[in-house]
C-alpha cells in the first residue's frame, strides 16, 4: 500500500513513518547538497540566519538540469547522500525533519533522526527524467551563485519515495540486503 | 593521407554527447528488462520498473536520463594516416562538449577541484587519444556521473594474491560501495600494467557494450564468475537490498610487472551511457 504524505510533514503523520514503506510526497521541500550543506553549516558557525528555517522542513539532495523551454525543471533525481553526513546532525539538531536522497547514511545520522525524530527518504537514483514530471513549481531561494546547487523551493506532487531510515530504529539498507545476501 | 575538419570532429562530439545523456542504449535497457523478470525483491522490482520507465521517457522527450549529465569522457581513436585541418583538435573538442551540454539543457558539474569554481559549461572533456593504423577517427562519448565514478577503487596486490586475489579485490570494491553508486551497477575492471593503466583499462572496458563477454575466453569466464558472486551480495537495485547489485561486468587486462598485480574498478551506475562513430 502507498501512503500519501504532505511536505512540511505533520508529526503524527512523520511518527507514522516506518522504513520500508512506499510513500508518494505532495508539497514543499528544498534542495541543497554538497555546496549548500556546507555554506548553511559555515552560516550557522557565524551565528547567522539560514536562508530559509529548516524547522520541519525536508531538505532533497538534488542539483537539477537547466530546463527546456516549457518545462519547469529538467532531469532533478537524488545525489549521493552520505557527502552530506558531514552536515546532517547539524541541520537535524535545528529542527530539519525529512531528508531525500539516494544511498545509506552514516550512524552519526541514523542517530540524529532517531534522537531528532526525523526520516529519511530514498529517491531512485538516475530516475532523473521521472521524477523531473512530479516537480510542479521550482523557485531559487538562496544562493543563485551556486548554479545547479543553489537551494530551490520545489512544489511537487506524487514524488515516489520508500522510507529507508525512520525514527524508531529501522534502516533499510540493512535489513533488505541482510535479507538477499547469500554466502 | 586523409584529411579530416576539425568542424567534422566537433560536430560528431557535440551530437554523441546529445545522443548519449538522453537515449540509454538497448543494451542496458535490455538487462534491466531481464533483471526486472529476475528480481524477487518488491523494492527492487520497482526500482527497476521506475528506471526502465525514466529511460523511455528521457529517449522520448529528448531530456537527460540523470541530472548528472557527468563529466564529458572521450575514448579517440586516430588513424595515423589522418591529418586534421581546420584549427586546433582539442579545441574543435572542447567546443563540441560545451555546444551538447548547452544545447541539451545539461547540467554544469565541472570545477576546478579546490577552489570548486565552475566552468560553467562542463569543460574541460577528459579525453584519452590512441594512434592506430589507419585512416578513421572513432569517437566514443561517454558521460561519466559522480555517484559511481566516487567509488571506484585501485588495488595494488602482490603477485602471491594471484586470480583469487583480484576475485575478492573487485567483490570487495562492490560490497564497500553499497547502494552509493546507484545500482545496479555495470562493473569495470582493469587488471595489470601500471597504476595509470589498469584505472584506464576499468574505464575503457564500460565503453563495450553492456553485458558482451570478453572475447578472451579466460575473462569471459572470469567476468560471468564474478558477476553471480556480486549478485549474491544482496545489495540489489538502489541498495535497498535484492538480486540485482550488478547488470554486467567487463574486464580488460594488459601484461605487467614482475613485482605486481595491479586491479582497478571503474564502478559505472545502471545510467551506463556510451555513443560511439567513426569518421
Ligand atoms: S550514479 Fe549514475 S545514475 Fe546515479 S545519480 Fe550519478 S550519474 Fe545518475
Amino acid at each position: 500500500m502507498v501512503k500519501q504524505i504532505h511536505a512540511p510533514l505533520q508529526p503524527e503523520e512523520l511518527a507514522s513513518l516506518r522504513a520500508g514503506d512506499s510513500v508518494l510526497l505532495s508539497g514543499t521541500i528544498y534542495t541543497g547538497r554538497d555546496a549548500a550543506h556546507k555554506r548553511m553549516c559555515a552560516l550557522i558557525a557565524d551565528g547567522q540566519a539560514l536562508p530559509f528555517d529548516v524547522r520541519g522542513q525536508v531538505i532533497y539532495y538534488a542539483g537539477p538540469c537547466p530546463a527546456k523551454t516549457g518545462d519547469v525543471i529538467g532531469s532533478c533525481g537524488p545525489t549521493t547522500s552520505s557527502r552530506m553526513d558531514a552536515y546532517s546532525p547539524l541541520l537535524c539538531g535545528l529542527g530539519l525533519i525529512g531528508m531525500i536522497g539516494k544511498g545509506p547514511r552514516g550512524p552519526q545520522v541514523v542517530e540524529a533522526i532517531q534522537r531528532n525524530g526525523g526520516v529519511y527518504f530514498a529517491a531512485t537514483g538516475g530516475a532523473g527524467a521521472l521524477i523531473a514530471g512530479c516537480v510542479k513549481a521550482v523557485n531559487v531561494i538562496a544562493f543563485d551563485d551556486l548554479g545547479t546547487e543553489a537551494i530551490r523551493e520545489l512544489k511537487v506532487e506524487n514524488l515516489p519515495l520508500i522510507v529507508a531510515v525512520d525514527a524508531h530504529g529501522g534502516n533499510l539498507y540493512e535489513q533488505g540486503p541482510a535479507q538477499y545476501r547469500r554466502e | 593521407m586523409r584529411e579530416i575538419s576539425t568542424q567534422l570532429v566537433e560536430e560528431t562530439v557535440c551530437s554523441l554527447f546529445l545522443s548519449a545523456c538522453c537515449e540509454i542504449g538497448s543494451d542496458v535497457l535490455g538487462l534491466l528488462n531481464a533483471a526486472l523478470d529476475r528480481e524477487e525483491s518488491p523494492f527492487g522490482r520497482e526500482v527497476l520498473r521506475q528506471l526502465i520507465e525514466n529511460d523511455e521517457l528521457a529517449a522520448r522527450r529528448r531530456m537527460p536520463i540523470c541530472q548528472d549529465t557527468g563529466m564529458a569522457v572521450i575514448f579517440m581513436e586516430v588513424g595515423q594516416d589522418v591529418h586534421f585541418t581546420g584549427g586546433d583538435i582539442n579545441e574543435a573538442i572542447e567546443t563540441g562538449v560545451r555546444r551538447a551540454y548547452r544545447e541539451g539543457c545539461f547540467r554544469a558539474s565541472v570545477l576546478t577541484p579546490l577552489g570548486r569554481v565552475n566552468t560553467k559549461d562542463n569543460t574541460p572533456a577528459i579525453v584519452h587519444t590512441r594512434i592506430v593504423p589507419g585512416d578513421r577517427v572513432t569517437l566514443t562519448a561517454a558521460p561519466k556521473g559522480f555517484g559511481s565514478e566516487n567509488m571506484s577503487r585501485l588495488f595494488m596486490l602482490t603477485p602471491s594474491q594471484g586470480v583469487q586475489g583480484v576475485k575478492d579485490a573487485v567483490v570487495e570494491a562492490v560490497r564497500l560501495a553499497g547502494g552509493n553508486p546507484c545500482p545496479p551497477v555495470v562493473v569495470g575492471v582493469g587488471i595489470g600494467g601500471t597504476a595509470e593503466y589498469a584505472m584506464l583499462m576499468a574505464k575503457h572496458s564500460l565503453t563495450r557494450e553492456c553485458g558482451e563477454p570478453s572475447p578472451d575466453p579466460e575473462l569471459a569466464a572470469m567476468e560471468r564468475e564474478l558477476l553471480e558472486r556480486i549478485n549474491c551480495l544482496g545489495i540489489g537495485p538502489q541498495g535497498l537490498g535484492g538480486r540485482t547489485t550488478a547488470l554486467a561486468v567487463h574486464i580488460e587486462q594488459m601484461h605487467t610487472h614482475i613485482a605486481g598485480l595491479p586491479v582497478a574498478v571503474n564502478m559505472q551506475c545502471h545510467a551506463a551511457r556510451h555513443k560511439t562513430a567513426v569518421i
